[in-house]
């Protein structure tokens, strides 16, 4: 056997040089990343969407399970008096993995992590009782903060109690919404970056470097071949316009060349009908080609569709 | 195939491995970009075949992607390992058991991945699409075995040196799997934020820098001299080539977030490695035109020559695009544009496909013994490959300047769709001639292996390509 007796010098120097490099560019950042703190928009994002919204093992089949709703609340859920103002939380019903700041609130930055700890009490959240959770400032050494607060464990408010009160439209499916961006592929084209250039002139403010803690994926895109979509819900927030966009988007935009989500509609529409997509394809072929003056009408989504998590999401990227 | 895995290895015959992987790769390459012209099709003309969710664009472009990657050009590079190692170190292969072995495990595996990310079940990670589970199956089932049978039969050499192209094989190999486990980490352990973020770039800049491009290198540090018959024009070079690959190439990965919120120092860093990757880049240019000396002739003679200068020539726009395009006065136009897109093919379909292809071409060859069934289709799918490749670069290219340019002075996002239009067509046409090109090769390496002329004991098949 030949060996590697004469390469000892070489191997030791690879060992070095691919160590060394590792070392600048694996070591050196975790720990520079690391030290960002959260800001409100990386708290809300958390607490939204939930723990993780690529495969997973609490969703192998990236159905939207194992997602937290938010609920914006106008009233008490133990007293059932007004909010003044109205307040939004996050629901986790029993079962429902925690996000990241949860189960680990180091990664929330200095004042933060004590504040979550010390005041929301996220350390008391269990799984197997579900909890709620709202975004509330506290001061941490004179200053102030925003941290994750426990209400199940601070106000004693369960996940049934909140949604007893809540009516449908109270409540965003968000978190099932990412894990359906994923799935479906948006990110491949709309990408959820504006960049540190001219583009906020368009497509709004870049993100910060703390905006991003405990999200994951955080599918920033690479190959934009459509809008940006980090502040679309403040550029436009109609639900009907999405419906439509989504189910055809040549509906609303002659010129896109996004594809027909229509599939996520599932099989019956929001009055239990089933919904006929031969007709339909048949009816807005005829309205293509002139024979019909209007295209059929989009049919209207039921609550428990995968559409209904994507607009929700799309919604709440302002 | 399927006795063999079973057989002992004595009675397996040398080249089995090879001739596997290389069928596989071809197969997988037809496949990829099969899917990639669909894809591209859906592109310009959005309503073509639609109302299907898996047939939607968002579902099926991943796996155009690790098609090629993980399908063809990974399999094609496992193919050149199984019979250029041991032609280098005058022995045979270690284990051609293990290699067969290695070979239908892949098959397997990927086949398993892509059918999952088909179905729309990622990672949501880019070019670390596939979800842990498979992530973990292909560095375990996939890497590390190739690892093994190419460390081994290094180590079990009969000369005395180690040749340019192994010191690649055996180091990318390496490198390969720690890249796999730790660009998947944030997988494995959840990590989240900025973190998942930065180690997705880094995977995917490492992939590419550790192990596409210098095992295609390797590949013409193999290929030119054995065809041509001219010695390497210098190892010294190859030297430079190697180390500046290790140190330049496996530092830039945070030049891909460049308009992204990193630590600012972090994208400083990695812009001016990133304009590093020169060295290695003419470093291997210049050996390979150098070692063409005098036989330049078989630049239009040889096919296996002629794509692998093509590739090298490729490499010096990829290199000068690769070098600069990342630096911040370059990036703010084209970073996330159809630019990019087209420098991606141009890295893998243009530089690292055509060394491979040569080296599928030859080695099926002179394994089998099998003088090319037909040179005039091998010249058609050059002309395919290469007409259709600049076609697609070309046009995407264009594309992605116009982005630039409607991105800085604020067009209307739609105006852009309307304005890239006729290059999206163009790109579609331009990959469909790669995959009809792909379509003859299969033809015709099939028919190689079935009726190719015999190549008599001591000649090398190209010397007979113009006999009959």
């Amino acid at each position: 056997m030949a060996g590697f007796r004469e390469y000892k010098i070489g191997a030791r120097l690879f060992g070095l040089a691919l160590g060394g490099s590792m070392t600048i560019t694996l070591f050196f950042p975790s720990i520079n990343i690391a030290s960002v703190s959260s800001t409100d928009i990386a708290l809300t994002k958390q607490l939204e969407v939930g723990r993780e919204s690529g495969f997973n093992l609490d969703d192998p089949w990236m159905q939207g399970k194992n997602k937290p709703l938010g609920v914006s609340l106008k009233v008490d859920p133990k007293t059932k008096q007004p909010i003044d103002g109205g307040m939004q939380v996050y629901v986790y019903e029993k079962g429902t993995s925690f996000p990241s700041g949860v189960m680990h609130p180091r990664i929330l930055g200095e004042g933060i992590q004590e504040l979550s700890v010390q005041q929301g009490h996220v350390n008391d959240a269990n799984k197997n009782v579900g909890a709620v959770f709202t975004i509330a400032k506290g001061l941490y050494q004179g200053k102030e903060y925003s941290y994750i607060d426990n209400l199940t464990a601070t106000k004693g408010w369960t996940p049934a109690d909140v949604m007893s009160v809540a009516k449908d439209s109270d409540v965003s499916e968000a978190g099932k919404g990412k894990t359906m961006f994923i799935r479906e592929g948006c990110w491949w084209c709309h990408t959820l970056l504006p960049e540190e250039t001219q583009d906020w002139q368009v497509f709004g403010a870049p993100p910060m470097l703390g905006d991003f803690n405990g999200e994951s994926p955080t599918a920033f895109g690479s190959d934009r071949k459509a809008p940006d979509l980090l502040h679309v819900g403040s550029r436009n927030s109609s639900k009907e316009w999405m419906m439509m966009h989504f189910f055809n988007p040549r509906l609303v935009q002659p010129h896109s060349i996004m594809p027909r989500f229509d599939y996520l509609w599932g099989k019956t529409d929001a009055d239990g009908k089933k919904i006929d997509f031969a007709k339909w394809r048949e009816e807005y072929n005829e309205y293509r080609e002139g024979k019909r003056v209007s295209p059929p009408d989009v049919p209207s989504y039921a609550s428990n569709s995968e559409i209904r998590g994507l607009i929700d999401w799309i919604l709440s990227l302002k | 195939m399927l006795k063999y895995l079973f057989a002992k290895n004595e009675d397996i015959p040398s080249g089995s491995a090879a001739i596997f992987f290389g069928f596989s790769a071809i197969i997988w390459f037809v496949i990829g970009t099969g899917l990639g012209s669909f894809n591209a099709a859906k592109l310009a003309f959005p309503d073509f075949v639609t109302g299907n969710e898996y047939f939607a664009f968002g579902h099926m472009r991943q796996v155009h992607v690790m098609a090629v990657i993980f399908g063809w050009i990974s399999m094609a590079f496992a193919m050149a390992m199984m019979y250029i190692t041991p032609a280098l170190g005058n022995n045979k292969l270690w284990s051609e058991k293990l290699g067969l072995w290695n070979c239908f495990l892949w098959n397997l595996g990927l086949t398993l991945g892509l059918t999952v990310l088909w179905a729309g079940i990622t990672s949501g990670r880019e070019y670390s699409d596939f979800p842990w589970p498979i992530d973990l199956y292909l560095a375990t089932c996939v890497f590390i075995p190739l690892g093994i049978n190419v460390w081994m039969t290094i180590l079990n050499r009969r000369t005395q040196g180690i040749y340019t192209t192994n010191w690649f094989f055996a180091a990318a190999t390496f490198m390969v799997i720690i890249v796999f486990l730790i660009g998947n980490l944030p997988e494995f352990f959840h990590l989240t934020g900025l973190t998942e973020a930065y180690l997705t770039w880094w995977f995917a800049h490492n992939v590419l820098g550790l192990w596409i491009t210098p095992v295609a290198a390797a590949i013409a540090y193999y290929t030119i001299p054995k065809v041509t018959g001219n010695p390497l024009y210098s190892h010294r070079i190859g030297h430079l080539h190697f180390w500046s690959v290790v140190v330049f190439y496996s530092t830039p990965a945070a030049h891909h977030l460049m308009s992204a919120p990193l630590p600012e120092w972090l994208k400083s860093f990695a812009s001016v490695e990133g304009v590093l990757i020169l060295v290695p880049a003419i470093a291997f240019v210049s050996n390979i035109m150098l070692t063409m000396q005098g036989k330049w002739y078989m630049f239009v003679e040889n096919i296996e020559v002629r794509f692998t200068v093509t590739g090298c020539l490729m490499a010096i726009p990829l290199n000068m695009q690769g070098g600069f395009q990342q630096t911040r006065a370059i990036n703010w136009y084209i970073h996330g544009t159809g630019w990019i897109v087209a420098h991606a093919h141009l890295a893998l379909l243009g530089f690292s496909t055509f060394l491979e292809v040569a080296a599928v071409y030859y080695g099926i060859q002179s394994i089998m013994k099998r003088k090319l069934y037909s040179i005039t289709l091998a010249n058609m799918h050059f002309w395919l490959l290469l007409i259709g490749f600049t076609t697609y670069w070309v046009s995407m290219t264009i594309a992605g300047l116009i982005q630039g340019a409607g991105k800085i002075y604020e067009v209307p996002y739609i105006d852009v769709v309307i304005a890239e239009h006729p290059y999206m067509i163009a790109r579609w046409l331009g990959g469909s001639m790669v995959f009809s090109g792909n379509i003859l090769w299969l033809y015709n390496m099939w028919m190689t292996a079935r009726k190719g002329t015999v190549v008599p004991q001591g000649r090398l098949p190209h010397e007979l390509a113009y006999e009959r």
